[in-house]
């Protein structure tokens, strides 16, 4: 690894980033990882040229984390701080499962949305920007003004700009280069980062698959403009070593993925209604479902798409509804109804910021405790979290099975960070085990009560509608075992009882959570969902450094795991790690009494009564390596 | 191989369903609550359509009136306060094979779950509505309700109500894709009878506003309906309903309406005195959703493999066969 990657700090005197050339234009730096952001206006074609850079490394064979950079408005003014719209490529040598910390090489199509993410601290210092440079003498006076003055700041910060008049470039290749330019700058990516230009047209072909002869032609000639340009201007070229993948990958984002996974598990019924950051899952799934016979409904609100999927999952196969943070509450009433019923469900809830409309299109994840404790009186539930884009999928095979086998509500918890973060993973083999049985429709045998719980698992065998002999009115008042409306004091408690034993049923087919690093050491870090890859980075670098500090993952949060506690005994300290707030014990009121804890910390407490530590942030960013890395640094000093 | 003599003779009685085979438990309602009319309307619909009790599913919401899927032996489901509808919904678009009928309120229908009402009719799935209008809220103990007459004494409303009542005919009506609209008294068993009938025979979203009265709570409401005949209109047409001479006899006060008319049918609806019992609109042409999205559609195994290969072609990164394992 190349050291002047290490973050710098800001005591020390700025650095290059990223090593600079020299004049001599065939000296290739070999590089282990790299941070890349393409940004622009909305509709510039930032993400369209980051997603293919993605792909392009992912067949390279580097590792790659791409993040989606989102404006809140759909159309932001042009030129505006708020209104940064494209993706951040991380590259690697090997596999990687974050988007890093600082970005090393930024592409602005102009310089307001780079003041955006420089505000924001994405930028690591000495950073390489590449800036459209047309504003600088652009009719309009003020923007020429602002232009200047952003580049004289940004050159006195220590970055090294390069001005690229992209447009002029773009424009004896394709009439409008505001559209074009995009594609020029993926050509320039590829010769900087000694990308294979045979695969680098591929992409561009795939990418445009479904556009004219005629786009394909201008847009690969984009590419063979902006590489040569490189070529010709750059006194520099990195590479990041590469093992090409010997199966084939996928690459798609979180959202894809848990849709391709709805598509893999057999469910026929979608009921959702739009929501940031959940509904691109859906957006998806609308435009393929019908292939495989499956609805989307998109319903009148997410009460009404939580109810149409559980009549749908009573009537027939276990359905699904996708929602995030405002919607699940909405659906918390019908949840409880589900689980009274005991009749299957899968409600995935890709996080957002809140409480209330809180930040939709930023990552959170607090609704950690409302999925586990949510909808009124005693609803236990089985809630998953996806930790990997990879996982998006297989959790939400994983959830349609164990709905239909416990008759449970099963919550997929997800967040915005992994909704649009794309990493390459194993194509997946289709198993037909994947898929849910047909419809039981045979007779049932008469005396089979409908709520016959099994008095050591809490099981029942379910009974769907238009079996003969098995007539029966489910209802959400408490039942007796033949489903009628139980006036007996001791049948509620009975079906209580039931009904909390599958969780334990469930509980005890699970296995223990890995442990990433030693199985013993000062410090364990635990934590759940989308952090994952942060945080294993950040044990990688502290265990670099000698600290022993190891972590675990937990993919079930209800129930918990086995053997967690073993796990934890055998670490001095214990902390979680989330993207939830905690108090800080230094703020002045906060003492022992009254400290928040962490919604994981406040789980694992009282489930182990273990003293857990908890730190978390609540940025809207997905928590840098380098930030727990520091985080696990002052826990051990 | 032939079957025995003997289990033939059981199919034949079984297939032939009596009363007995679609009633469970006794009704907890008041005794004069309308409620007992509309289930054995239903009930007897049930035997003379000779219907599988298996493939019928009874869907409500929370109220007395959604108690109602408990008094069917047939398949049930007691679900949430205003949510009948969505889930009958979702049941309709698993199940296009399962006769599906929504017991609701009118608080279940009017106030809490008003929002899919209107997307219920604009959906036009194939089932068969009941809403059993009795114009407050009896389960809670007398609260007012959207259809409460104004200067209703609730316990919400202990000087009297202070909006006029609204009127689920006229809003059902005003709907886009509305295809059934009908009406009855519960005082007039027949017409129970004939509109649920019809609701039934209509392949669509069949809605059928049943005015109740509420014994407990509003007792003496409908009253003057009740004494004078002349106070309730007949809806007659050849593509409406035909009333038997005994009903003609009392109910005088008749008049031709055609149920395609759907003018005709809003000016009908808006009347109180008289009130009209019948047919008010009908449209066969009304396409069903569960119809338009093609539920029930078989889905082999083969399908489901083959579409998710296809999809997973799109964003597949193959290695490159003659550069497998090149390292830096």
């Amino acid at each position: 690894m190349n050291e002047t990657l290490a973050p710098v700090r800001e005591d020390e005197t700025v650095e290059p980033s990223l090593p600079r050339g020299s004049l001599a234009k065939t000296a290739v730096t070999v590089l282990d990882e790299c941070v890349v952001e393409i940004i622009s206006d909305s509709g510039e074609g930032a993400q369209r040229c980051g997603q293919s850079l993605g792909a392009i490394a992912a067949r390279m064979g580097n590792g790659v984390w791409t993040v989606e950079i989102i404006p809140a408005e759909i159309q932001p003014p042009a030129r505006s701080v708020a209104g940064a719209s494209g993706n951040r490529i991380r590259l690697g040598a090997s596999r990687i499962a974050n988007g890093g910390d600082g970005v090393d090489v930024v592409v602005a199509f102009n310089e307001q949305v780079l003041l955006g993410r420089v505000r924001a601290g994405e930028l690591k210092p000495g950073c390489t920007i590449f800036l459209e440079s047309m504003w600088r003498t652009h009719g309009d006076a003020r923007i020429a003004a602002a232009y200047r003055e952003t580049y004289e700041e940004l050159v006195e910060r220590g970055y090294l700009v390069v001005e690229v008049p992209f447009e002029r470039l773009c424009k004896p290749v394709v009439p409008d280069p505001r559209r074009g330019k995009n594609m020029f700058v993926l050509g320039l990516l590829c010769s900087l980062f000694s990308f294979d230009l045979k695969l680098a047209r591929e992409q561009v072909r795939l990418t445009f698959r479904k556009k004219s002869d005629t786009v394909v032609r201008a847009n690969l000639a984009l590419l063979e403009a902006g590489a040569a340009w490189a070529e010709d201007n750059l006194d520099v070229k990195y590479r990041i070593p590469a093992v090409r993948a010997t199966e084939p990958q996928i690459v798609v984002n979180g959202n894809t993925s848990l849709a391709l996974g709805v598509l893999a598990s057999g469910m026929e019924i979608c009921a959702m209604y739009p929501i940031t950051p959940a509904t691109s899952a859906s957006h998806y799934l609308s435009e393929v479902f019908e292939r495989v016979g499956g609805i989307v409904h998109q319903a009148e609100d997410e009460i009404a798409a939580c109810t149409f999927a559980i009549g749908a999952s009573y009537a027939g196969k276990c359905a699904v509804t996708i929602t995030s943070g405002p919607g699940y509450s909405l659906k918390q009433e019908a949840i409880g109804l589900a689980v009274m019923c005991e009749i299957p469900l899968v409600v995935i809830n890709v996080q957002r910021g809140g409480p209330s409309t809180g930040q939709p299109t930023k990552g959170e994840q607090g609704d950690l405790l409302t999925a586990i404790y949510g909808s009124h009186g005693d609803a236990p539930k089985v809630v998953m979290a996806a930790s990997t884009i990879e996982d998006c999928f297989y959790s939400v095979i994983t959830a349609r099975k164990i709905a239909e086998a416990f008759n449970m509500v099963v919550v997929v918890l997800s967040d915005s960070n992994l909704a649009t973060s794309q990493q390459p993973f194993p194509r997946p083999k289709f198993d037909e085990a994947w898929l849910a049985p047909p419809i039981d429709q045979s007779p049932v045998p008469f005396g089979t009560k409908p709520y016959d719980w099994n008095p050591d698992t809490g099981l029942i065998r379910r009974i769907v509608p238009g079996q003969p002999n098995g007539m029966h009115t489910i209802t959400g008042l408490a039942h007796d075992r033949d489903s009628r409306v139980a006036y007996d004091p001791v049948i509620n408690q009975e079906a209580i009882r039931a009904r909390s034993l599958k969780l334990a049923a469930l509980q005890k087919t699970l296995k223990a959570p890995p442990v990433f690093g030693d199985p013993e050491g000062d410090l364990l870090i635990v934590g759940w969902g989308s952090t994952r890859g942060a945080i294993e980075e950040a044990v990688t670098r502290a265990r670099a450094e000698g600290l022993k500090v190891s972590s675990t993952h937990l993919h079930f949060l209800q129930p918990l795991q086995p053997g967690i506690r073993e796990i934890m005994q055998r670490f001095g300290k214990v902390l979680c790690v989330e993207a939830n707030w905690c108090d800080r014990p230094e703020d002045r009121l906060i003492d022992e009494n009254n400290r928040r804890f962490s919604a994981l910390a406040m789980m694992l407490r009282s489930r182990f009564l273990v003293d857990i530590d908890c730190w978390g942030e609540v940025m809207g960013q997905p928590i840098k390596p380098a930030t727990i890395h520091d985080v696990i640094r002052a826990r051990l000093a | 191989m032939s079957m025995p003599m003997h289990d033939c003779l059981i199919r034949m009685v079984e297939d032939d369903h009596p009363l007995e085979d679609y009633q469970s438990g006794i009704p907890r309602w008041c005794s004069g609550c309308g409620d007992n009319a509309v289930l054995a309307a239903v009930q007897r619909l049930c035997r003379d359509e000779n219907l599988r009790p298996e493939k019928l599913a009874f869907v409500s919401g929370i109220g007395c009136a959604s108690r109602f899927p408990h008094y069917m032996r047939t398949y049930g489901f007691h679900g949430i306060h205003g949510r009948a509808l969505p889930i009958a919904e979702g049941v309709k678009m698993a199940r296009p094979d399962l006769h599906v009928f929504v017991n609701t309120g009118d608080g279940d229908c009017c106030s809490i779950g008003a929002a899919h009402w209107l997307h219920a009719i604009r959906y036009n799935m194939n089932m068969t509505v009941v809403l059993h209008d009795n114009h407050v809220y009896g389960l809670t103990k007398k609260q007012v309700s959207p259809t409460s007459p104004k200067g209703l004494r609730s316990n919400t409303t202990p000087h009297g109500s202070y909006l006029d009542a609204m009127n689920p005919l006229t809003v059902t009506l005003g709907v886009t894709n509305v295809s059934f609209v009908a009406q009855a008294v519960d005082w007039i068993p027949e017409a129970v009878y004939a509109v649920i009938r019809a609701a039934y025979h209509h392949k669509g979203f069949s809605f059928v506003r049943i005015i109740q009265r509420c014994p407990e709570f509003l007792p003496t409401m409908w009253e003057p309906w009740l004494r004078d005949p002349e106070k309730t209109l007949l809806l007659e047409h050849e593509d409406g309903i035909a009333y038997s001479a005994g009903l003609q006899r009392i109910y005088k006060n008749r008049q031709a309406h055609d149920p395609s008319d759907i003018h005709r049918a809003r000016e009908i609806a808006s009347s109180i005195d008289p009130v009209p019992v019948g047919i008010l609109y009908r449209d066969e042409s009304v396409p069903c959703y569960e119809d338009v999205r093609e539920a029930g559609k078989p889905r082999p195994i083969e399908m489901v493999k083959s579409g998710l290969e296809a999809e997973l072609d799109k964003f597949t990164v193959w290695p490159d066969a003659d550069e497998t394992g090149r390292t830096a």
